[in-house]
C-alpha cells in the first residue's frame, strides 16, 4: 500500500478547495420466501449448503425461473423512489469468473432495468432536504459466501484456500444507482449516510426487506470524485465497495475526499478503481484496478423471457404503497409533539409502528413512547429481541395505560401487570381483576387500616399533630405494606389527615 | 417367448402392444436389448454407460404392476436410451466430455422424470459429440460411434450414439437433442427417424445447455409413429423452464397413423435443393416428393432468400450462448479439477481444468463466442445474428402462408468417412445448412429415410412445419414412410448390413 | 473486421479461462479469420429497421410463485465437489481478483 501513499488533506480544507461529487449504489436483499430464480429458501444462517436446489448451485442442465414476488418488490421500490416502471425489461448475463458465482455469470439487468429516472428526498439532521436523483433500480441475484482459510486474519491475502457456502447464491437483490450527487460540499459524508438511511427506512416501510445493515441486507458502494469547482467537469471517481454501516459510509466519504485532495494538490492523478474500507482506522485501500481488460460480455439471458409488468399491476401496486417514512415522520412529529431526538430514537428502535398503534388504541403519544422506549425497550435488550417480537400488543399497552389513567392501578403495579402480560397471563384488565391487583381506594378498608396504624404509632401521631406533617410517611408505609402496595397512597394520606384533623 | 432377434426388431409401438397382450414381458424385452448391446456395442460404441440392473429392475416392476392389473402408460416397459447430455439422477452424465467424467447428478431432467413416471426402463446413456458440438460424434472424449451402415462411416452428430443405437436395434427409442440438427442429421445418416419439436414443446430443464435459445430435445426412433408416441410422452409444460410452452400436447400418434396427404401443400425450399447436395441425395428427395404427389399432395417451390445467412447467424448465436453456458465447468463445484504444477490459485486451476477438460471443438466455440460477445463486437456479431433470426422467421412465415409443410434433403450428403471433415471446421459446419433454419426460428422438423444414396449410405428427407404444428410432421412423415416402405418392400433398415459384433 | 492473431486468441483464452498450448493458439489463430469471414455475412442484411429476435417463440412474464421447493441435502450438494470441508466447497486460494 505504500506506493499509493499520499498526504491526507484536512477535510475542511479539502472541501474548501474542491467540490465533492457522490454516487451511491445500494444493494438490498429482498425479503422474499425464496430466491430470485428458484425455490430454495431465502434464509439467513442456515447450515452451509442446505438452502440450495440444483438451480441455485448452478448444476449442469438447470434453468432459472423469475420469482414474481421479487418483481413485485422491485416495482414497489421503484415506485417509492418516484421512478418510471419499464413497460418491458429483461435480464442479462454479466460474465466473469469467480468461485462464489455458481455459473460464472451473474444474472442481472443491464440495458433494460425495471425502474429508472426517479428521485428521493433525504432529510438531514437539521431538517435540510437534499433531493437525490435515481438513475435506475434493477433486479439481480446475490453470490455465495467465501470464507478464507489459512490467512492470519481471515482476509483474502495470505489465505491458502477458501471455503464456499452457496446458501446466499441466488438471493434476490435490487440495486439502486444514483445519478451524480453534486453540491453537497462539507455535508457530503452526512448526505451519503442519510441517503442510505432513507433507503433503509423505505425498504422497511415497504416491507420488502428486513434491511438489517449488520446482516448485509443493505450494502453500499460509495463513489466519490472531486472537481475544482461546481462548474468544472466531473473528476475521476473511486468506488469503495461494500460499506455496510452508516458510520462507515460517512468515514469513507470523508477519507476519500481527504485522500483525493492530497493527490490533486500534488498535481497527481486519481486512479479510477475499486477500493476497500477499513473499519480499524477509517481508511480505504486500493482493490482491483478497473481497466478496459474487464469485459463482462453482457448479453440477454436466453433462459429467461422479458418481464413486462402490466400498467394495471403497476397502478395496483402504486395504490397499495404505504405512507413512506419521510411523509409519515413529518406527520407524526406534528401529531405527537415529540422532539427530533425522541422521534429519531423511536425510529431507530423500530418503535414507530408500535407507538402509532398504541396511540390509535387510545393512549397518549407520550405515554405510548414512555412504555415502548422505556420498560419494553429494556426488556427487549435483556432478551436480545426486537421490540415487535415481544409478546405484548399495542392494544394491551393502551389498556394498561388506561388503567393508570383511571387510577385503578399505579405505576408500580402497572409494571408488575406488564411483566405478567409478557409471561402470557392475558390482558392487563383481566390480570388486575383475577389477581386482585387493583388499587384499594375503598375508604372503609383504608379507614380501618389508618385507624390501626394511628393506634400502633402514637409517637408519630404526636409529631404530625405537632406540625411535622412530613412524618406522615411513617404511617403510610405500614399501610401500603398491609395492603400489599395496592392502596392508593394519595387517598391514604388524605384519610390520615382527615382522621387527625390536620391540614396537609 | 418370441425369438430375441424378432423382439428387438419390432417397433416401439409393436413392443408396447406385445407387452399389453402378454406376448412377452418387459424383463424379456429389456434383457433382449441388453444382450444386443452386449453383442454389438463393443465395436459400435453407441453407449457410454449401460444401466443394466436399474433397467431390469424397472422392467420387472412394470411386469409386476401389469400382472396386478394396474393401468400403465402405453410405453411402460419399452426400453429407452438417453443421450448423455440429459441429466439423470444416479446415472453418470458426461455430455461426452472429460471435464464431467465421473459426475453423478443429484437430480433428473424433467423429460427423464416423465420417462421414469411412465416406467420405461432406461438402458443407458448414449455417445455424442462433446457438449453436442459436432456433426459426426468424432469430438466425443470417449471414442467415436460407428455407423451401423458402414464401420468407416460417421453416424452423424451430435447425437450419433442415439441414432446408431436405434438403427442397430440396441434400443427402440432414444432421446436426442437438436441445436442445429443433432437429432435430424444423425437420423439421416443412419436410416432412422428423428424429430426436433417446436422450441419449448419439450422442457429443457436438465439438458446440459449448449445454446439455450436453440436447444430442443426430441425422439430418435426407427418409425414415425414411434417418434410421435415418444414425443407425446416427453412434451408438456414445465414450470421449471421459462421457455416451456403451455399449449396442450396433441395426439401425435394418431396423426402418424392417418397416412393421408390428399390436398396437403408441400413447399420445396429452393435454397436447399441445388448445388451442395449430392446427386443421389437429391434423386431420393425427388422420388419421395413424386410419391407424395401421386398420393394427392401438391408440390410447390418456395423461396426463403434469407436462409443463406442462417449458417452465419447460427455460428454466431450458438458459440456466444455456449461460451456462457459452459463457463460453469470450472472444477470448483463438480466434475474434474486439474491442479497445475507449482502453486494453484483458483484462477490457475480453472484455466488448467478447462484447458485439459475441453476438447478442441469446445474450445474453438467458446473462444469464438467469447470474441463475438466481447466489447465492441456485440452489435456487429451477436446483434446482427439476432436480426438475421428475425429475417429467417419472416421467410418461414411467408412460406407457411402458401404451404402446410416445407421439405428439403436433411443433409447435403450421406454419411462421410471418419476424419474426412475433422480438420476443416467450416466443411463440418456446412453439414447443418439444411437443419439450422428450423432452430433459429423455433419451428419443428422431422427427418426420415428417403432411400440409399452414394456408396449405399442412407439419405434423409426433412419436413418442417410452423411452430405449434408438430402434428403435420407426423402426418406427412407417416404417409411418406408407408409409401416408401411399400416401394422398398419393407423398412430401409432391413437393407443394413448385419453387424459383426464385438462384445462390450 | 480486424484479423484475429495469436495475441487475440491468447487474450480470448484468458477471458474464457482456458489454458491453451502454443500449438492450439497457432491453430485457432489460423482458423478464426476464415470462420469469422464466413459468418460476418450476417451484417449484410442486419439493417437498422430489422428488430432482433432473442427467443424463437416470444413469451413474456413467465413467473414462479414465491414458494419453497425441495432443496438438496448438504451431502447431495457436495456429492460432486472435487474438494469439500466443513460442509462447504473447498477451492484453491483466490488471488488477484475482487
Amino acid at each position: 500500500m505504500s506506493a499509493e501513499y499520499t498526504a491526507l488533506v484536512d477535510f475542511d480544507e479539502a472541501t474548501d478547495r474542491y467540490d465533492p461529487v457522490l454516487g451511491i449504489e445500494v444493494h438490498v436483499e429482498l425479503g422474499t420466501a425464496t430466491k430470485m430464480f428458484d425455490g430454495a429458501p431465502n434464509i439467513f444462517a442456515a447450515e452451509p449448503n442446505t438452502a440450495i436446489t440444483p438451480v441455485s448451485l448452478g448444476l449442469p442442465g438447470t434453468l432459472p425461473v423469475v420469482n414474481e414476488k421479487a418483481v413485485e418488490f422491485a416495482i414497489k421500490i421503484g415506485l417509492a423512489l418516484n421512478c418510471q416502471i419499464a413497460e418491458s425489461c429483461r435480464f442479462s448475463r454479466k460474465q466473469y469468473f469467480y468461485p462464489d458465482l455458481t455459473k460464472n455469470f451473474q444474472t442481472s439487468q443491464y440495458d433494460e432495468p425495471i425502474a429508472f429516472d426517479g428521485w428521493v428526498d433525504v432529510e438531514l439532521e437539521d431538517g435540510e432536504i437534499v433531493r437525490v436523483e435515481i438513475e435506475r433500480a434493477h433486479m439481480e441475484e446475490d453470490a455465495g459466501k467465501n470464507t478464507h482459510v489459512g490467512g492470519a486474519t481471515g482476509r483474502i491475502q495470505g489465505a491458502t484456500h477458501s471455503l464456499i457456502d452457496y446458501n446466499r447464491a441466488g438471493v434476490p437483490l435490487v440495486e439502486i444507482v444514483t445519478r451524480p450527487i453534486p453540491a453537497t460540499g462539507k455535508r457530503a459524508p452526512e448526505v451519503a449516510a442519510a441517503y442510505v438511511r432513507t433507503l433503509r427506512d423505505i425498504f422497511r416501510a415497504l416491507e420488502v426487506s428486513e434491511a438489517r445493515m449488520e446482516r448485509g441486507n443493505v450494502r453500499a458502494d460509495v463513489n466519490v470524485s472531486l472537481r475544482p469547482s461546481a462548474d468544472a467537469p466531473l473528476g475521476t471517481r473511486t468506488e469503495t465497495k461494500n460499506v455496510n454501516s452508516f458510520r462507515a459510509i460517512e468515514r469513507t466519504v470523508r477519507y476519500e475526499i481527504s485522500r483525493q485532495a492530497g493527490i490533486l494538490d500534488a498535481s497527481g492523478t486519481v486512479i479510477q478503481e475499486t477500493r476497500h474500507f477499513h473499519e480499524e482506522d477509517g481508511s480505504t485501500s486500493s482493490g482491483r484496478v478497473k481497466s478496459d481488460a474487464e469485459d463482462y460480455r453482457y448479453f440477454p439471458e436466453p433462459d429467461l423471457v422479458p418481464v413486462a409488468p402490466s400498467r394495471e399491476w403497476v397502478e395496483e401496486l402504486r395504490q397499495g404503497l404505504p405512507e413512506l417514512p419521510g411523509a409519515r415522520r413529518r406527520r407524526l412529529l406534528g401529531e405527537w409533539g415529540f422532539s427530533d431526538m425522541e422521534m429519531r430514537d423511536a425510529i431507530n428502535a423500530g418503535a414507530l409502528d408500535l407507538i402509532e398503534q398504541t396511540v390509535t388504541a387510545g393512549a397518549s403519544a407520550q405515554s405510548a413512547r414512555k412504555w415502548w422506549m422505556g420498560e419494553l425497550a429494556r426488556t427487549a435488550r435483556e432478551q436480545d429481541a426486537d421490540l415487535e417480537s415481544l409478546p405484548v400488543t399495542p392494544q394491551q399497552i393502551a389498556q394498561l395505560q388506561g388503567l393508570i389513567d383511571a387510577k385503578k392501578i399505579n405505576d408500580k403495579i402497572a409494571r408488575q401487570v406488564l411483566s405478567k402480560v409478557l409471561e402470557g397471563a392475558g390482558d392487563p384488565a383481566e390480570i388486575v381483576e383475577t389477581e386482585g391487583m387493583a388499587v384499594v381506594s375503598d375508604d372503609s378498608v383504608l379507614t380501618s387500616a389508618v385507624e390501626q396504624a394511628i393506634a400502633e404509632n402514637p409517637d408519630v401521631v404526636e409529631k404530625i399533630r405537632g406540625g411535622k406533617v412530613q412524618a406522615i410517611g411513617a404511617l403510610i408505609g405500614p399501610i401500603m405494606k398491609a395492603t400489599r402496595g395496592q392502596a392508593d397512597a394519595g387517598r391514604v394520606r388524605e384519610i390520615i389527615l382527615e382522621t387527625l384533623g390536620v391540614q396537609g | 417367448m418370441a425369438e430375441q432377434n424378432d423382439l428387438i426388431r419390432l417397433s416401439a409401438a409393436a413392443q408396447a402392444d406385445g407387452l399389453a397382450s402378454g406376448d412377452f414381458s418387459s424383463a424379456e424385452l429389456t434383457a433382449a436389448h441388453l444382450d444386443r448391446i452386449d453383442a454389438v456395442d463393443g465395436d459400435l460404441n453407441a453407449f457410454l454407460h449401460v444401466s443394466r440392473e436399474e433397467a431390469l429392475e424397472v422392467a420387472r416392476d412394470v411386469d409386476a404392476r401389469r400382472a396386478a392389473g394396474e393401468t400403465l402408460h402405453r410405453l411402460a416397459g419399452v426400453p429407452i436410451a438417453v443421450k448423455d447430455v440429459v441429466v439423470t439422477r444416479g446415472i453418470p452424465t458426461t455430455a461426452g466430455s472429460k471435464i464431467l467424467e465421473g459426475w453423478v447428478p443429484p437430480y433428473d431432467a424433467t423429460l427423464v422424470e416423465k420417462i421414469r413416471d411412465a416406467r420405461l426402463p432406461i438402458l443407458g446413456k448414449t455417445n455424442m459429440d462433446e457438449f453436442a458440438m459436432g456433426s459426426s460424434t468424432e469430438s466425443s472424449a470417449y471414442g467415436r460411434t460407428l455407423n451401423p451402415w458402414g464401420e468407416d462411416r460417421i453416424p452423424g452428430g451430435s447425437g450419433g450414439g442415439s441414432a446408431a443405437a436405434v438403427a442397430a436395434f440396441e434400443a427402440p427409442l432414444a432421446i436426442g437433442t437438436d441445436t442445429g440438427g443433432s437429432i435430424r442429421q444423425p437420423a439421416a445418416m443412419t436410416g432412422s427417424v428423428g424429430v426436433k419439436p417446436t422450441y419449448g414443446s419439450v422442457s429443457r430443464y436438465g439438458l446440459i445447455a449448449m445454446a439455450s435459445s436453440l436447444d430442443q430435445a426430441g425422439p430418435c426412433t426407427r418409425t414415425v409413429e414411434d417418434s410421435a408416441l415418444l414425443h407425446e410422452l416427453i412434451a408438456g409444460h414445465d414450470p421449471k423452464d421459462s421457455t416451456s410452452l403451455r399449449d396442450p400436447v396433441a395426439a401425435f400418434g394418431e396423426h402418424a397413423r392417418r397416412r393421408d396427404v390428399k390436398g396437403m401443400r408441400i413447399g420445396v425450399i429452393e435454397e436447399l435443393e441445388g448445388e451442395g447436395f449430392a446427386p443421389e441425395v437429391r434423386a431420393r428427395f425427388e422420388e419421395s416428393l413424386a410419391l407424395l404427389e401421386q398420393a394427392g399432395a401438391e408440390i410447390v417451390r418456395v423461396a426463403c432468400p434469407n436462409f443463406r445467412y442462417a449458417l452465419g447467424a447460427y455460428y454466431l448465436i450458438m458459440p456466444s450462448e455456449a461460451s456462457s453456458n459452459l463457463a460453469k465447468f470450472d472444477g470448483m463445484r463438480f466434475g474434474q479439477r486439474i491442479v497445475p504444477e507449482g502453486g494453484a490459485t483458483a484462477e490457475a486451476v480453472m484455466k488448467a481444468t478447462r484447458g485439459a477438460g475441453f476438447g478442441a471443438e469446445v474450445k474453438r466455440r467458446i473462444l469464438l463466442g467469447t470474441y463475438a460477445l466481447s466489447a465492441g463486437y456485440y452489435d456487429a456479431y451477436y446483434g446482427s445474428a439476432q436480426k438475421v433470426r428475425t429475417l429467417v422467421q419472416r421467410d418461414f412465415a411467408a412460406a407457411f402462408e402458401s404451404v402446410d409443410v416445407l421439405a428439403s434433403p436433411t443433409a447435403p450428403t450421406g454419411a462421410f468417412r471418419f476424419g474426412e471433415n475433422a480438420e476443416d471446421p467450416m466443411a463440418m459446419y456446412l453439414n447443418d445448412v439444411a437443419t439450422i433454419p428450423a432452430n433459429l426460428a423455433g419451428v419443428p422438423g422431422i427427418s426420415l429415410p428417403s432411400g440409399l444414396a452414394e456408396d449405399g449410405m442412407p439419405a434423409g428427407i426433412q419436413f418442417l412445419a410452423p411452430a405449434f404444428a408438430d402434428h403435420r410432421l407426423y402426418e406427412v412423415g407417416g404417409a411418406l414412410e408407408a409409401l416408401l416402405e411399400d416401394s422398398w418392400g419393407g423398412p430401409l433398415l432391413d437393407k443394413a448390413p448385419e453387424l459383426k459384433g464385438g462384445a462390450k | 473486421m480486424p484479423a484475429i492473431g495469436r495475441e487475440d486468441v491468447a487474450r480470448l483464452a484468458d477471458l474464457a479461462r482456458i489454458q491453451l498450448t502454443d500449438d492450439e493458439i497457432t491453430r485457432f489463430a489460423g482458423e478464426f479469420d476464415a470462420i469469422m469471414d464466413a459468418v460476418a455475412s450476417v451484417s449484410e442484411v442486419a439493417s437498422e429497421d430489422v428488430p432482433a429476435t432473442s427467443h424463437p417463440i416470444p413469451l413474456t412474464n413467465v413467473f414462479r410463485t414465491d414458494a419453497v421447493t425441495r432443496t438438496l441435502t448438504q451431502e447431495e450438494a457436495l456429492s460432486g465437489a472435487p474438494d469439500a470441508q466443513d460442509g462447504r466447497f473447498a477451492v484453491p486460494q483466490i488471488l488477484g481478483e475482487e
